[in-house]
């Protein structure tokens, strides 16, 4: 019998009541938004569930919203996979833009360590409780959180990047 | 050597007379050198496949002396640098060219090592001539092999012209302290 999105959302609106929100069908993925302070019991619940069996983390990663409200201003999103039933779904978490933190689910997942680094490395958002949260993929000595999107994309010290010489000024020719 | 197919390096000018030749000593150097570039290929990304082409059998790098692949950096003269360098990886580069002996010459094979190519970006960096001092500029992406042997004939060229002692003079200690290099 396979696992219906409307058994998971009654699973987690009976043991979670309000902070689960949000349910929608996306293409082909079950997704919820669920309160960031919450996020370890809910996953949990997910993964040591008889019926749900969320047994496996797919990914984590960041999304920065900075014309949003100041509480959404952030969000986590984590995609989980129900290898016995092949059902995945995808639960998002938003936080604060100026302190965003969350718990981080390396106790659940040890696989999640890598990727709350990467989270960070990139958004610069704060995992509670993880064992070593530093850059991953950046050099170390960087100072900004480049995929924020106050930081820009091009680097600063390009110097053969003259507009005259690609025709987009008018008087080039 | 009238019907051999073997070509020889032409000698260089000099005093030529029934039994002894007399020329400079910075060009027997300078041929000496140019003739055995020994490469260090520091290869990346599709520039370093490139070069895989230029060292095989059809394009045979080997004809200019440069057959020896030194993994190196000890034994090596010639730094080919082909592909992107990332940020992270810039001191690494930068070590390796340090552990180079002299003379050491450098050629950035490509856009991306010549000046960051089409990663205008945070992480990469625009060109290794940021962190090393470079002879030679590949153009290309990928340049093709015939454009890296050209750059390395290139290189030929400023090695035969170039002063035995110009790795002592105060502009080459210049160069190398600009890069904050001794």
């Amino acid at each position: 019998m396979a696992l219906e999105t409307s058994d998971i959302q009654n699973k987690l609106v009976d043991n979670f009541e309000l902070i689960v929100s949000d349910f929608t069908q996306q293409h082909d993925i079950f997704s919820f938004e669920v309160d960031s302070k919450s996020i370890l019991e809910v996953m949990q619940f997910l993964r040591d569930d008889k019926t749900l069996r969320f047994n496996f983390l797919t990914d984590v990663c960041g999304i920065h919203y900075p014309d949003a409200e100041l509480d959404r201003q952030f969000a986590v999103v984590y995609h989980m996979h129900n290898w016995m039933d092949n059902v995945r779904i995808k639960i998002k978490c938003f936080l604060n833009g100026e302190n965003p933190e969350i718990d981080t689910v390396t106790s659940l997942f040890l696989g999640a360590n890598w990727q709350e680094r990467e989270t960070y490395d990139f958004f610069g958002i704060i995992f509670k409780g993880h064992p070593q949260l530093k850059r991953i993929l950046n050099m170390d000595e960087m100072v900004s959180f480049p995929m924020r999107k106050e930081f820009p994309l091009e680097d600063g010290g390009r110097t053969d990047k003259d507009d005259r010489f690609f025709g987009r000024t008018t008087d080039n020719c | 050597m009238s019907d051999s197919k073997i070509k020889m390096v032409e000698a260089p000018e000099g005093v030529e007379g029934t039994g002894f030749f007399a020329t400079k000593l910075d060009t027997v150097v300078g041929l000496a050198r140019a003739n055995s570039l020994w490469p260090l290929p520091f290869a990346t990304s599709c520039c370093g496949i490139e070069f895989m082409a230029t060292m095989g059998s059809h394009y045979d790098v080997a004809r200019f002396g440069s057959e020896r692949m030194s993994f190196s950096p000890r034994q090596a003269d010639m730094l080919l640098v082909m592909g992107t360098i990332a940020k992270k990886m810039a001191p690494i580069l930068r070590q390796v060219y340090e552990q180079m002996a002299e003379p050491r010459w450098v050629i950035a094979v490509g856009a991306c090592a010549s000046s960051g190519g089409i990663f205008d970006t945070y992480s990469v960096l625009q060109g290794i001539d940021k962190i090393i001092p470079v002879d030679v500029y590949v153009p290309g992406c990928p340049p093709r092999p015939e454009q890296i042997l050209d750059g390395v004939m290139r290189l030929q060229d400023l090695v035969k012209s170039e002063s035995v002692r110009r790795r002592s003079s105060p502009e080459y200690q210049e160069l190398l302290a600009s890069y904050n290099i001794s």
